[in-house]
């Protein structure tokens, strides 16, 4: 597919990577040179300068003739206009980035109006992202499939703890609860287990579970439960309004700091129920005069990933029992491990997901595209969800019976919101939601493309 | 300096001139030439053997930076230049190695530069593969290379090696991927060789000639198939040729824009019109120069100017006069067309229109300045502002220009030649052309030159087709030192 970007900056270079990687033919348009240039030697994409709102500009890097535009740029009115003008020469698919709070509570009218196929907002995600870690603090991240009835959850295995040298048969015996271990984080090597793999201290485990079944999930497998009752967050950033909103509305106690007096005012116009205060959040004397040690989480939100980093490391070493880190550089993956950092959000990775999801939809051919997509362990591992129809091959068939491609997996399956953890004597129907995990070595945007072959009587696509 | 990934890089690239050989070893054993066929035989399985040895080395590493893009490049000109250049040898159609070399060099780089002085006794598998050499080194092995296969585990390392081989002072994509944008060149370079030589074939000539000179007019090289060059073809045939070697001459990217039917913005394009007013005024004015030496046949005159401004301009090196003979105006017009050049991203050398044209503009931009001090006035092209990173470049590359060209003169000046044979030998190598004047003219050839010279001249010409930078950079020390003894 012909996909033009608007706007190269953080999250327009990620973005432009993983579709690239995807196998689209990506055009890059920025009206800054340095930022093209590195696009340009790192990733094997065609790079435009000039403004890309302006109609000439978008006619020489074909957008009337591509299948999908994204404007990612700084400005939402820009982005806006972006989409636009490309409406109007004729690219069907619009994506266009708004965070302003301000123009976010009209974005669906926005939508219709200007004819945007779908409006993102990276801060937003990540507020909500965090705002579900942090009522289940278990877990380092939550992934909801099949509108929410079934998640993926990752899990740290301690040492000595319950889970420490568990073979993955004999799990169910152990905990009395049936789960589905899908992958396995070892190092920074990632694996999609078979039963006979025995699980180590440090490792990390995503688990499939119905999301009515969490709770339980914490209690049998031994895991440290709090609830989160006051949250402190370091940055006044736009998630941290966000953030700050959500937690306010369930009923958390929050404390900002910011060290601009001028966001600071803002903010306590805009947060009536938060704390905010106007205090260098880097400055550890300040953290602890705040009450670091009393409260039940801490995130950190500022702009700066070491400074987050810092900040989390010291937060950990208070034992605060829930630590969110935000990290922008996905590049750190490795020594973050290291730094004791295990809950990490990265915004513009969840931005990517989102638009992956729907660029993939876009390409399906049956009608069974994917719904939800998911990326986990450094992009290595990915959970799609899809929902099966008429076009799906093996309605029906038990699991065992089906030959599927390697390193793949039937993670969920929901039928009519019942939510099933599946084994080899389930199957699906139409008309289910089917999760499956996977390694991100393939791509997959149909349902029908995990199995080996097609099934007997059936042409292959 | 991934090293084993450079290795395995020349290690295809072998396989690929490999395969290209076996067309002429079949010519040679159709034709019954016995001593051509197992020169080629005998090269063709050493490459093999080769490419097959050096392919056990596996890289731990896959990915590519902009100095393994360098290097990978003018090591593997050099390296394949010895194997082209071992049929000639083994079947002692050229007997001294060194000629074999300046032979193969020159066919790579699309010079056209000849040391044999009876063209027509070589076999004509030998011809073909002389004439192939032009076709395959125009667009480049490398370029080859990534339209065919996937080099690396990340996409993007294939346009440090596209950056490399490909001329002009910015080399752009014209589609997303590298790997599309080189089977774009290819096909629209294939496309045009072939309507070259169905065109020929209509005007009588024979399928051999017809496609060797396709060949050499593709890759803007000059090898000719007769030692008359292409003086003897009917004047449809030269014509055509003539019309070939300038459209070979044009930037690719303008055809990949007639691709898209934006002709609008294809000929508003100023390098192309710059190279098509240098090429129409130079017509006319070699024309009126020589009209009394064609007294009563003006036509003759026109078509002769054209060819031999097409020829120089695009640095191909084709003849069909001895432009040597001509008044000393047009002499001295045709060297200076030999610097100019054809486009970029073209199959041509030189130093290219757009260089030319960049440095006519900047050089009125100063000029202005010095008048008002605090002007802020960019140098354009197509309308934009040219960086100050190409301009730097293109004013580094002039730089490096004239240093070698005078290097060059002063050291060949030891062989005793005229100064003018010297001065336009060493033009038409660092430019890719072939003939120059006197000696070296459109009759004559680099036979006379010592073998110090013709291996000088032969860097000459690979420095030319690389844009000078990647042989420089083999000369730096620390390009070869791993990153922690640089720092050290």
């Amino acid at each position: 597919m012909k996909i033009v970007v608007i706007g190269d900056g953080k999250v327009g270079f990620t973005l432009t990577r993983a579709l690239s990687q995807e196998g689209h033919d990506l055009v890059v348009i920025d009206n800054q040179k340095n930022a093209l240039t590195i696009a340009e030697d790192r990733l094997d994409v065609l790079v435009m300068e000039g403004n890309g709102a302006s109609a000439s500009v978008q006619k020489e890097a074909g957008v009337d003739t591509s299948d999908l535009l994204i404007a990612v740029t700084s400005a939402d009115e820009t982005n806006l206009v972006c989409c636009m003008v490309a409406r109007k020469l004729g690219c069907k698919h619009t994506i266009a980035r708004i965070r302003n709070p301000e123009y976010n509570e009209a974005q669906y009218l926005l939508r219709d109006e200007l004819g945007l196929s779908m409006t993102v907002n990276p801060e937003r995600i990540a507020a909500r992202e965090i705002f579900g870690l942090l009522q289940l603090p278990s877990f380092l991240r939550r992934d909801a499939y099949a509108k929410g009835r079934a998640e993926i959850v990752g899990i740290p295995v301690r040492t000595g703890g319950k889970l420490d040298g568990i073979a993955l048969v004999e799990l169910y015996k152990t905990l009395k609860v049936r789960v589905l271990v899908c992958a396995v984080k070892r190092g920074s090597k990632v694996i999609i287990p078979d039963g006979s793999f025995v699980l180590k201290g440090e490792d990390h485990i995503y688990v499939t579970a119905p999301t009515g079944d969490l709770l339980t999930l914490v209690k049998v497998m031994g895991l440290d439960r709090v609830k989160i009752r006051s949250v402190m967050i370091v940055g006044g950033s736009r998630i941290a309004y966000y953030l700050a909103q959500m937690l306010s509305e369930a009923g958390i106690q929050v404390k900002l700091l910011e060290s601009n007096m001028a966001r600071c005012e803002t903010l306590s116009a805009m947060l009536p129920d938060a704390m905010v205060v106007n205090a260098d959040g880097t400055f550890f004397p300040t953290l602890l005069a705040e009450g670091l040690e009393e409260t039940d989480a801490m995130v950190t939100l500022t702009n700066l990933d070491e400074m987050n980093l810092v900040i989390s490391m010291y937060a950990n070493h208070l034992h605060v029992p829930k630590v969110v880190t935000k990290i922008n550089r996905t590049e750190y993956g490795e020594i973050l491990d290291d730094s004791g950092a295990e809950c990490v959000i990265s915004p513009r990775q969840l931005v990517c997901n989102d638009i992956l999801r729907y660029v993939r939809a876009m390409q399906n051919r049956s009608g069974a595209g994917v719904v939800a997509l998911h990326r986990m362990v450094d992009d290595q591992v990915e959970a799609m969800e899809f929902r099966a129809n008429s076009e799906s091959w093996y309605c029906g068939v038990p699991l065992h019976d089906i030959s599927l491609k390697p390193n793949v997996l039937v993670a969920v399956i929901s039928h009519h919101g019942n939510v099933i953890v599946p084994r080899g004597a389930d199957s699906f129907a139409e008309g289910d939601s089917v999760v499956i995990v996977t390694t991100t070595e393939r791509r997959f945007d149909d349902l029908n493309d995990i199995f080996a072959e097609p099934p007997q009587g059936t042409k292959g696509v | 300096m991934n090293y084993r990934m450079i290795i395995r890089l020349l290690s295809v690239s072998l396989r690929i001139v490999a395969a290209f050989m076996l067309p002429a070893l079949l010519l040679s054993l159709s034709n019954g030439e016995n001593a051509s066929a197992w020169a080629f035989a005998i090269t063709i399985a050493l490459m093999f053997l080769l490419s097959t040895i050096t392919c056990i080395c596996k890289p731990r590493k896959t990915s590519l930076y902009m100095r393994e893009g360098f290097v990978v490049v003018a090591v593997a000109w050099i390296v394949l230049s010895v194997p082209g250049a071992l049929p000639f040898f083994f079947s002692r159609c050229i007997p001294s190695f060194v000629d074999c070399l300046f032979e193969t060099i020159s066919g790579f780089t699309t010079t056209g530069a000849s040391i044999l002085n009876d063209v027509e006794a070589l076999p004509m598998g030998m011809l073909y593969w002389r004439s192939f050499t032009h076709w395959l080194g125009g667009m480049g092995v490398l370029v080859f290379l990534l339209a065919v296969s996937t080099i690396s585990g990340n996409a993007n390392d294939a346009l440090f090696i596209m950056r490399a081989e490909s001329p002009g002072p910015q080399v752009s994509k014209l589609v997303p991927r590298t790997m599309q944008t080189a089977r774009l060149l290819y096909t629209i370079y294939i496309g045009m060789t072939i309507l070259q030589t169905v065109l020929m074939l209509f005007g009588g000539m024979s399928l051999f000639d017809a496609v060797t000179t396709a060949f050499g007019t593709a890759g803007t090289g000059g090898f000719g198939i007769r030692n008359d060059s292409l003086a003897s073809y009917s004047p449809y045939i030269q014509w055509v040729v003539t019309i070939f070697m300038a459209l070979f001459g044009v930037n690719f990217g303008i055809y990949y824009l007639f691709l898209m039917r934006s002709f609008k913005r294809a000929f508003r394009d100023e390098e192309l019109r710059f190279y098509f007013s240098v090429i129409l005024a130079s017509i006319l004015i070699i024309t009126l120069n020589i009209l009394p030496q064609f007294d009563g046949h003006p036509e003759d005159a026109i078509r002769h100017a054209a060819f031999q401004v097409v020829s120089i301009i695009t640095t191909t090196g084709f003849s069909t006069a001895n432009f040597d003979l001509w008044p000393q105006l047009c002499r001295t017009l045709l060297l200076l067309l030999m610097i100019i050049g054809a486009c970029a991203s073209s199959t041509g050398g030189g130093m290219k229109c757009s260089r030319v044209l960049i440095l006519l503009k900047s050089l009125r931009v100063e000029n202005d300045k010095l008048l008002h001090p605090h002007m802020v006035k960019p140098v354009r092209m197509d309308g934009k502002p040219v960086g100050e990173d190409t301009l730097h470049g293109v004013y580094a590359f002039l730089m490096a220009y004239c240093v070698i060209s005078l290097a060059s003169v002063l050291l060949i000046s030891l062989d005793e030649l005229s100064f003018e044979t010297n001065l336009s030998a060493v033009l038409a190598c660092l430019n890719n052309i072939g003939p120059g004047l006197h000696l070296v003219g459109p009759m004559g050839n680099y036979s006379m030159f010592s073998d110090g010279s013709k291996l000088l001249l032969s860097l000459d010409m690979l420095i030319g087709r690389l844009e000078i930078f990647p042989i420089f950079m083999l000369l730096m020390p620390h390009i070869w030192k791993r990153a922690r003894d640089y720092r050290a």
